[in-house]
């Protein structure tokens, strides 16, 4: 599945960046509590995610590739999604306030959202084009929005279930986790 | 009292199980004993460098633009740990993959750098280094000694469990992570409530 189409489908089900590949875990099981924050954080992520990569792109290719620099890469592009997300949140706060409100508490802490850097650093790893770039970061976001969407909506329902209290909170959280990333291992025999 | 900055990251603080930070490399690089001590060490250099050039620099760092400047001690360092992992263990390297460029955004680095390291001095800095390292990769070792020795009955590449135990190899894959992490964090909580029952 070399195609543009295969690229988008292995992210969202095969290899998906949260469930199969354990990035972004950490706003995973910290803005899933409820759907709202859930919704806020997923699109921020997206949002963020497809700047980046294209960002991160350029960067690599424009800058490091011709100077023979390819070993500052984390270093550069730490940096540049940084600089991007400030960019980011200066520009909504002023021209529009009402997306930055709904989404601005979620901005900085994406900055050290590990999907971010490291699917900028897959895309250089794989030596994807910048389409195929794009079409990964696309496909990704919808993985990632896909899994705490539902994953939210089933926290949810477990703060009113009855458990020992040992499980309330994360372990169940993790241990539902569990469960979603068995329903797509039945998607690892498509190709 | 030095020696206590060295022991509240082990249990006390530990920074996996009590702080719940860094939990996405917990997940991914905990599929067999050698990644995780691999991991822990790799991230444990990191760890200790940043905290003693944050705690050289930071009567120099302008406040407004202190995490930046983190971030870029950060960067260096974990560039030159991958250039070092590269060049001596590529096996461990590979294995690791994108999770060593990653430490970069591990959040108990940054943390420590923001809440212990701007505002002591290296020596405590160090100890505190240290301890939250071996705490760290205290707690990669369990999770991935269940999850190796469920799901091969290897430890280390070594045969423990024998003919009659099956292994069960979804502990290697993605979903065992999920569900060891979820057990190891339910058996802490439950052994802290208990603590707490007894001593109130």
């Amino acid at each position: 599945m070399d195609s543009t189409f295969g690229i988008i489908f292995s992210a969202v089900f095969i290899s998906n960046i949260i469930l199969a590949q354990f990035l972004g875990l950490c706003s995973f099981l910290g803005v899933s509590k409820n759907f709202k924050n859930a919704f806020g954080m997923s699109a921020a992520v997206s949002f963020v995610m497809l700047l980046a990569t294209i960002l991160c792109y350029g960067v690599y290719h424009g800058l490091l590739v011709p100077y023979h620099l390819e070993y500052l890469q984390t270093l550069v592009f730490i940096l540049a999604i940084a600089a991007l997300v400030q960019l980011v949140e200066m520009f909504m706060k002023k021209s529009m306030p009402a997306l930055h409100k709904a989404m601005g508490v979620y901005l900085p802490l994406i900055t050290t959202n590990c999907a971010i850097l490291g699917i900028a650093l897959i895309n250089v790893t794989k030596n994807y084009s910048l389409i195929d770039s794009i079409a990964n970061s696309i496909g990704t976001s919808l993985g990632y929005t896909m899994a705490i969407l539902l994953f939210s909506c089933i926290r949810e329902r477990l703060d009113e279930d009855q458990m020992p209290p040992c499980m309330r909170v994360l372990p169940i959280a993790l241990i539902t986790a569990s469960f979603m990333s068995i329903a797509l291992m039945g998607m690892s025999g498509i190709h | 009292m030095l020696i206590n900055e060295l022991t509240k990251g082990i249990i006390k603080d530990n920074p996996l199980f009590v702080q719940l930070l860094g939990t996405c490399p917990s997940l991914a690089t905990t599929s067999s004993l050698t990644n995780a001590l691999g991991m822990g060490a790799a991230f444990t250099f990191v760890l200790i460098g940043s905290n003693i050039v944050i705690s050289l620099i930071r009567k120099l760092i302008p406040d407004q633009v202190h995490i930046p400047c983190y971030i870029v001690v950060i960067a260096s360092l974990v560039t030159v740990v991958e250039m070092i992992m590269n060049a001596y263990v590529p096996a461990l390297y590979a294995a690791l993959g994108v999770f060593v460029p990653l430490i970069v955004v591990n959040c108990i680095v940054l943390g420590r750098a923001e809440a212990f390291a701007c505002k002591n001095g290296v020596v405590a800095s160090i100890l505190d280094a240290i301890g939250m390292g071996i705490g760290y990769t205290l707690a990669l070792t369990i999770i991935a000694s269940f999850r190796e020795l469920l799901g091969s009955g290897k430890l280390l590449g070594h045969q423990i469990l024998g003919a009659p135990f099956t292994p069960a190899l979804i502990f290697i894959l993605p979903a065992g992570a999920f569900i060891t992490m979820g057990c190891v964090f339910a058996m802490v909580a439950y052994l802290r409530q208990r603590g707490a029952a007894h001593n109130g």
